[in-house]
C-alpha cells in the first residue's frame, strides 16, 4: 500500500442537466502515473479541474496531498496548488511575455526571496530539461504547438511539483513529437519522482507514461487496469481503444 | 406566451450580475495592497493606456473645443456677449464635456481592449494557468489594469480639456484677432476651484469603472472565441452606460457640495 497523493471518493459534477461525472473514485500513489482515457467531451478535463478546484465539485471527497480540496480557503488552496503542476492542452503560455518571463513568472509571484541569478539558473535548468534553451527569448507566438507544450511543461516543472496533471499532452501533435512528449513525461518523473494523472486520447502515450489506465464512460470509470490487461479485454467498449 | 417569468428572470439576472460585480470589486481592493506589487506590469499598462491614447484624445479634444466654440458663438454674438465665449467654453469643457468625452473614448478604446485581452486569456486558459500555479491573477492581471485606468483617465481628461481650450482659441481667431494671453485670461478668470477639482475626482471614478467593467467582462468570459468579441462589446456598452449614470450622480453631489 503506497503513500496516497490523490484520493477521490464519490465525485459528482453536473452542468445543468448534463451529469458529467456521476461517481468517480480514484487513488493515486506517490511515484505512480494514471492515464485517463475516454471519448471527447466525456468529462476527463473536468475531473482534473476538480482536483485543483478550477471547477468546484458538486459532491464527493477530493483529497490532494492530505488536504480536502473543496474545503480549503483561498490561501490554503494557493499553497496546495504550488505543489501541483498542471499542463494545459495548448500550453497556456502568457502571450505578452517571452519564454523566459513565462518561466520566471510563477517563481517571482510565489517565492519572493529568489535572487536574479538564482532565478536565471532555475529558468535555464527547466528549459534545458525540455530541450528548449535556445527559445529562451522567443515570444509564444513564435513557437510551434509541440514547443509551446514543452515550454508549458518547463513552466510547470519550475515549481518542482509533487503531482502533475497533464491535459491532453500529445493532442494535435505529429507522432514523432507525441513520442518525444511522452518520453519527456517519463524523464521528468524519473528526475522528480512525482506522480501524474495523464488525460489523453493517445493510447501510445498512455502505454508509455502510465502504470494504470482508467477508461471514463458515462460519468464513471468503466474499466481500470494496466495496458496489457485492458488490451486483452474482449469487451467491445474497451477493445475499441486498444486495436 | 407568458412573459412574466421571463421578466422576473431578467430582474434576477440583473441582481446576480450586480452582486458578482460587487464581489469582484471587493476582490480587487483585497488584492490591491497584497504583495508582491506588480510595478512593471502597472508601468506597462500605464504606457499602453495613456501614451498610446494621447493622439486620439488630443485630436478629439481639439475638434471638440473648436466645434463647441463655433456652435456657441452666433448665439452669444446675438446677445452682444461674445467676450464671454472663452470663459463659457472653458467652464463647459473642464466641468463636463472634457471628462465625459474622454471617459467615453476610453470606454471604447481601453475597456473594450481589456475585455478582449482578458477574454482571450480566459479562453486560452492563461488565467486558469495563473490560478493553478497559485500566482493569483486578480492581483497581476486585474488590479494593475484597474489601477492604471484610475490613474490615466483623469490625466487624459485634463489633457483633452487643455487641448480643447487650444481648439477653442483657434475657433475664436477665425472671426476675430485675439491674443493667446487675453484668451487665457478671459477663459480662466471665470474658472473656479469648484469647476476643476470635482471633475478631476469624477474622472478618477470614471477610470475606475472603465477598468473594472473591462476586467469583469473579460475575466468571466465563457469558453469559445465568440465570447471574446462579446466580452469586448459588452464592456463598451456597459462602461458607457455606467459613465452617464455616474455623471448624473456626480452632478447632483457636486451641486450639493458647491451650491
Amino acid at each position: 500500500m503506497g503513500d496516497k497523493v490523490i484520493e477521490i471518493e464519490g465525485l459528482k459534477k453536473s452542468f445543468g442537466d448534463n451529469h458529467v461525472l456521476k461517481n468517480i473514485n480514484l487513488e493515486l500513489n506517490r511515484g505512480k502515473n494514471i492515464a485517463v482515457i475516454g471519448k471527447s467531451g466525456i468529462g476527463k478535463s473536468v475531473l482534473t479541474k476538480c482536483i485543483v478546484r478550477l471547477i468546484q465539485p458538486d459532491e464527493g471527497k477530493v483529497v490532494v496531498l492530505g488536504k480536502e480540496v473543496p474545503l480549503l480557503d483561498i490561501d490554503e488552496l494557493d499553497q496546495l496548488r504550488k505543489r501541483v503542476g498542471y499542463l494545459f492542452q495548448g500550453g497556456a503560455l502568457y502571450d505578452s511575455m517571452t519564454v523566459r518571463e513565462n518561466l520566471e513568472f510563477p517563481i517571482r509571484r510565489t517565492q519572493l526571496s529568489k535572487q536574479n541569478a538564482e532565478l536565471k539558473g532555475l529558468v535555464e535548468d527547466a528549459l534545458e530539461s525540455v530541450g528548449l534553451i535556445d527559445a529562451i527569448d522567443k515570444m509564444p507566438s513564435e513557437l510551434s504547438g509541440g514547443m509551446r507544450k514543452r515550454v508549458g511543461l518547463a513552466r510547470t516543472l519550475i515549481l518542482k511539483p509533487e503531482i502533475i496533471l497533464y491535459d491532453e499532452p500529445t493532442t494535435g501533435l505529429d507522432p514523432v513529437t507525441s513520442l518525444g512528449i511522452s518520453e519527456l513525461i517519463m524523464s521528468v518523473q524519473e528526475k522528480l519522482n512525482n506522480s501524474s494523472i495523464i488525460i489523453t486520447h493517445d493510447i501510445k502515450c498512455a502505454r508509455i507514461t502510465s502504470n494504470e489506465i482508467k477508461l471514463l464512460k458515462d460519468g464513471t470509470f468503466y474499466a481500470s487496469g494496466t495496458f496489457e490487461e485492458l488490451k486483452k479485454s474482449k469487451e467491445k467498449e474497451i477493445s475499441a481503444y486498444f486495436n | 406566451m407568458n412573459r412574466v417569468p421571463e421578466f422576473y428572470k431578467g430582474i434576477e439576472n440583473f441582481f446576480v450580475e450586480v452582486a458578482l460585480i460587487v464581489r469582484f470589486t471587493g476582490l480587487i481592493f483585497t488584492n490591491l495592497f497584497k504583495p508582491p506589487f506588480e510595478h512593471r506590469e502597472l508601468g506597462r499598462q500605464l504606457y499602453h493606456m495613456g501614451y498610446k491614447s494621447v493622439a486620439l484624445i488630443g485630436i478629439t479634444g481639439f475638434i471638440l473645443g473648436l466645434v463647441l466654440t463655433l456652435q456657441s458663438r452666433p448665439v452669444l454674438v446675438d446677445f452682444g456677449a461674445e467676450s464671454m465665449l472663452p470663459g463659457m467654453v472653458t467652464v463647459s469643457i473642464f466641468r463636463e464635456i472634457g471628462p465625459v468625452i474622454t471617459a467615453l473614448l476610453c470606454a471604447g478604446k481601453i475597456s473594450s481592449g481589456i475585455g478582449a485581452e482578458l477574454g482571450s486569456m480566459r479562453v486560452t486558459e492563461q488565467i486558469d494557468a495563473m490560478e493553478v500555479s497559485g500566482t493569483n491573477p486578480m492581483s497581476f492581471v486585474v488590479a494593475t489594469r484597474v489601477m492604471a485606468t484610475s490613474i490615466m483617465v483623469p490625466l487624459l481628461a485634463v489633457f483633452a480639456s487643455t487641448i480643447a481650450v487650444v481648439g477653442s482659441y483657434v475657433a475664436v481667431n477665425m472671426y476675430s484677432n485675439m491674443s493667446w494671453a487675453l484668451y487665457v485670461s478671459l477663459s480662466f478668470d471665470v474658472v473656479a476651484f469648484s469647476d476643476i477639482v470635482p471633475s478631476f475626482l469624477k474622472s478618477i471614478v470614471f477610470g475606475f469603472f472603465i477598468g473594472l467593467i473591462g476586467c469583469y467582462k473579460g475575466y468571466y468570459a465563457m469558453s469559445g472565441t465568440e465570447s471574446v468579441g462579446r466580452a469586448a462589446n459588452s464592456a463598451v456598452v456597459t462602461a458607457s452606460l455606467v459613465i452617464f449614470i455616474i455623471d448624473l450622480i456626480a452632478v447632483q453631489v457636486i451641486e450639493l457640495v458647491y451650491p
